[in-house]
């Protein structure tokens, strides 16, 4: 008599991947295929806990009848399909793409495995000079937060974070068109005063640096941040029942920053305004 | 529920099931990240309804908002059990397998139209009929509650109506169906899972089962009252008749946290002896006689907490802790060998392998596997064992392996404090996204979002008091008054306002509540305090 809800089983198709055959379920993208194969395809906006959202163009890959490249992010396996995960179109593709981010968006504080990639694929430092670089002066508007959009490759992630992807609260989106489309509350009100309630989960999922918590903004001003003399302890929230994991990272004896594993199932990443900054009743200086 | 003391589904059946029931939760802003599980759900087409009586930010996402009275929920809950079994919706095949006592109950609940519903609740007969027919027809359905549920003076009451539904459709014991009650602090199903009830001993066996408590009197080495203890409620009630003279109080905030504080701090001056253990100097470590400087016990200590979907997980030690202060196992090993006894050193995994072996749930898991799995869901009774997502299967077993499950016949009464002329509105209490309890834990950050210590009202309560939004009124009850700016929300109503409990110092909240309690939880009504409001 036991009722259990069955998942329906899942179809399989096989693919060929640089010339090797790959059988995937229907459900798979080309990414996945790609890495399953072995295939090294670099990402910038993609992030598994996200809907992608094909903004960076960065793992483009040449399917075989099809006129342009295609994220293979979002562009599910088919029956049959003949994909080139590094030709040479995908690899001039790839170099341009990040040529362009350097030359407008400051990259300095991108992920190592972004580093490696651009150093793979050749990219040459500011190859369009001066013809168009964002600036805009860091939003320091509460102890919690820095906004510094002169980092901002416009990724979407942020926004798919803070929207329906997680936390469904919309404080922000794209304002504007073009090369100035930015990021922003609504009518660029200040954080503060918008819908925001400071979950931490955009910044949690900013590639570049972008968004940062204030500790670790000040730590670097300072000169202080060091990621060298860091531990990062996953360990479990102190506040409510739910059982949020929490990774603490610690320098000096002291909490510098509070994420969340991306790959835990009762998080997915993402926090609220108590786990990811109520840490600091314990290392307060008052007894 | 039926023997176990924890939440039936895990946080994920919320994602594919077909009806979400919030009754008495704001879990947008006590439990946010519960709260994403349960927007996937909605996202992927899941009907919901919220039942409280403010139109809460989770209110808000509901399809139907049942904006009920404070303390009426039995009421609401029996007239949508006699609407399910009038309609004929109730799931015969699964009463006649699985419950017992359906024909009593069926009578029981019979007076519980939806019109005499109607008139306890303020709920439209409507939105009551719709939410029993879907809560019926539903495939899969889950009903979560919080503290709107279980501080009140009938706690266990109001919790037994909520299972009984379940028992009538049969959402219960099936991935996707289940009741889930989302626990209020970190480790409180933990607590309970270690024994830290007053008739239970860990592993929820009961402490008056001589073999039970005969196994553990043989792997302690000591004798074990048989006669359950008390719970906090209960303590202070022995303190008033002076049978309780000492007290030893780890990591609680009661001169606070307890209603009716000005009776709570009357009675912990009484005692002879006060030992409290925290990491902070609190209001009652301020009061103790002797203070053990603790360390945090999330950040600073090896060891497990138990989350609301009964997953053990492990705590670790990231910092090493100020000063003297050690973390609360070391204490208590420290504490028993100063007594005599030889406990040896503090070794968090040394004390979970004795209780595994005590506690058949917990059995199978070791710390390498809560390490390699990312959390265990009890029971786990081997070391094979994959963890349980969803309890009481067995209801659906053909025979079944126990005795059906009891329905429960509870009856409405009406919140203790009762409105009248004098005391007019009714003042409930809660959290805030931002803030934690009392205010302890969650002082020490710059929340942007931070409301102030402020009594919420609509402006049509402000305007019937002469009041505008900031200015500062006097909030009496029957047994304390205090002092607070009004704020201005719109999810309240005319003789329904509001107050955190999160800045004691500031505006103690319960010199206004009262300690009526519930007799079989031990919980106190903070939801129902009826008060008078006047401008200074």
């Amino acid at each position: 008599m036991i009722e259990q809800r069955i998942a329906d089983p899942v179809a399989t198709v096989t693919v060929t991947i640089d010339g090797a055959p790959v059988t995937m379920p229907e459900t798979a993208t080309l990414l996945e295929a790609s890495r399953a194969a072995g295939a090294d395809v670099p990402t910038l906006c993609y992030l598994e806990t996200l809907t992608p959202f094909n903004s960076c163009r960065l793992c483009v890959v040449e399917v075989a009848g099809s006129r342009t490249l295609v994220p293979s992010c979002s562009r599910m396996v088919e029956e049959g399909m003949e994909v080139q995960t590094d030709s040479d179109r995908v690899q001039h593709t790839r170099r341009m793409v990040y040529e362009l981010l350097d030359s407008t968006v400051d990259l300095s504080l991108v992920d190592d495995e972004t580093t490696r990639q651009m150093e793979r694929y050749g990219v040459r430092t500011n190859r369009f000079g001066d013809g168009y670089r964002r600036t805009e002066a860091v939003k320091i508007e509460d102890d919690l937060y820095v906004r510094d959009y002169e980092k901002c490759i416009m990724c979407y992630r942020c926004v798919a974070a803070c929207g329906p992807d997680a936390q469904n609260t919309f404080a922000i989106d794209v304002a504007g068109r073009g090369l100035t489309s930015t990021i922003a509350t609504e009518y660029d009100i200040t954080l503060p005063d918008s819908a925001c309630v400071y979950c931490g989960n955009c910044v949690g999922v900013c590639p570049t640096g972008a968004l940062m918590f204030t500790s670790e903004y000040r730590m670097r001003e300072s000169g202080d941040w060091d990621e060298d003399r860091q531990t990062v302890t996953t360990t479990i929230c102190t506040f409510c029942g739910v059982g949020c994991n929490l990774e603490l990272h610690v320098q000096d004896n002291r909490i510098v920053k509070v994420t969340s594993p991306m790959d835990h199932e009762v998080t997915s990443g993402h926090l609220c305004i108590k786990g990811r900054f109520g840490y600091a009743h314990i290392q307060s200086e008052s007894p | 529920m039926f023997g176990a003391g924890g939440g039936t589904s895990s946080y994920e059946e919320i994602e594919t099931t077909d009806l979400i029931i919030l009754w008495g939760s704001n879990a947008r802003s006590a439990h946010p990240i519960f709260f994403h599980h349960l927007l996937k759900g909605v996202r992927n087409g899941a009907k919901m309804y919220a039942v409280d009586p403010r139109r809460t930010e989770s209110a808000q996402w509901a399809d139907t908002w049942l904006g009920i009275d404070v303390g009426s929920d039995i009421a609401l809950a029996n007239a949508v059990a006699r609407e399910i079994i009038n309609a004929g919706l109730a799931n015969t095949e699964f009463i006649e397998h699985s419950t017992s006592g359906f024909d009593d109950f069926a009578e029981f609940v019979e007076p519980y139209t939806l019109e005499r519903a109607e008139e306890i609740s303020g709920v439209p007969a409507s939105a009551i009929r719709a939410l029993a027919h879907d809560y019926a027809t539903a495939e899969t359905a889950q009903l979560c509650w919080t503290l709107g549920i279980t501080e009140h003076h009938n706690a266990t009451d109001n919790v037994v109506a909520l299972i009984n539904l379940a028992l009538l459709t049969g959402h219960v014991g099936r991935y996707g169906s289940g009741l889930v009650p989302i626990r209020g602090q970190n480790n409180v199903q933990g607590g309970g899972d270690m024994g830290a009830l007053p008739n239970k001993l860990p592993g929820f066996q009961n402490v008056a089962d001589d073999e039970l408590r005969g196994k553990f009197e043989k792997a302690y080495g000591m004798t074990i009252p048989s006669e359950p203890g008390w719970h906090v409620t209960q303590m202070f009630d022995a303190m008033e008749r002076a049978e309780l003279s000492a007290m030893y109080v780890i990591g609680e905030n009661p001169a606070q946290s307890e209603a009716d504080s000005g009776r709570t701090i009357e009675l912990l001056e009484g005692l002879d002896h006060l030992v409290v253990q925290d990491i902070f100097l609190t209001k009652t470590a301020a009061m103790a006689d002797v203070v053990f400087p603790a360390a945090s016990g999330w950040a600073e200590s090896e060891g497990t907490f138990t989350s609301s979907e009964r997953r053990v997980q492990r705590v670790r030690r990231a910092l090493d802790p100020p000063g003297s202060a050690k973390d609360d196992l070391a204490i208590l090993f420290e504490f028993a060998n100063a007594m005599g006894h030889e406990w040896g050193t503090a070794d968090a995994e040394d004390v979970w392998d004795e209780l595994r072996s005590l506690s058949p749930m917990h059995a199978g898991m070791s710390y390498e596997r809560l390490e390699a799995m990312g959390g265990i869901q009890w029971p786990c009774p081997d070391i094979g064992h994959p963890g349980t997502k969803f309890l009481h299967a067995w209801l659906w077993e053909d025979p079944m392996p126990r005795e059906p499950a009891p329905f429960s016949l509870v009856e409405w009464v009406p919140p203790v404090d009762p409105l009248d002329e004098d005391y007019p509105i009714r003042l409930t209490t809660g959290r805030r996204l931002d803030a934690y309890n009392t205010g302890v834990q969650s002082s020490g950050y710059r929340s942007p979002i931070y409301a102030g210590a402020v009594i919420d009202m609509t402006p049509e309560q402000a305007a019937d008091l002469g009041a505008s939004e900031g200015d500062v009124v006097r909030i009496t009850s029957r047994r304390g008054s205090v002092e607070a700016p009004v704020r201005f929300t719109n999810g309240l109503r005319r003789g329904l306002v509001f107050m955190a409990i999160h800045s004691p110092d500031d505006l103690d909240v319960n010199t206004l509540t009262l300690d009526a309690w519930d007799p079989k939880s031990g919980t106190a009504e903070f939801k129902a305090t009826a008060v008078r409001i006047e401008t200074t």
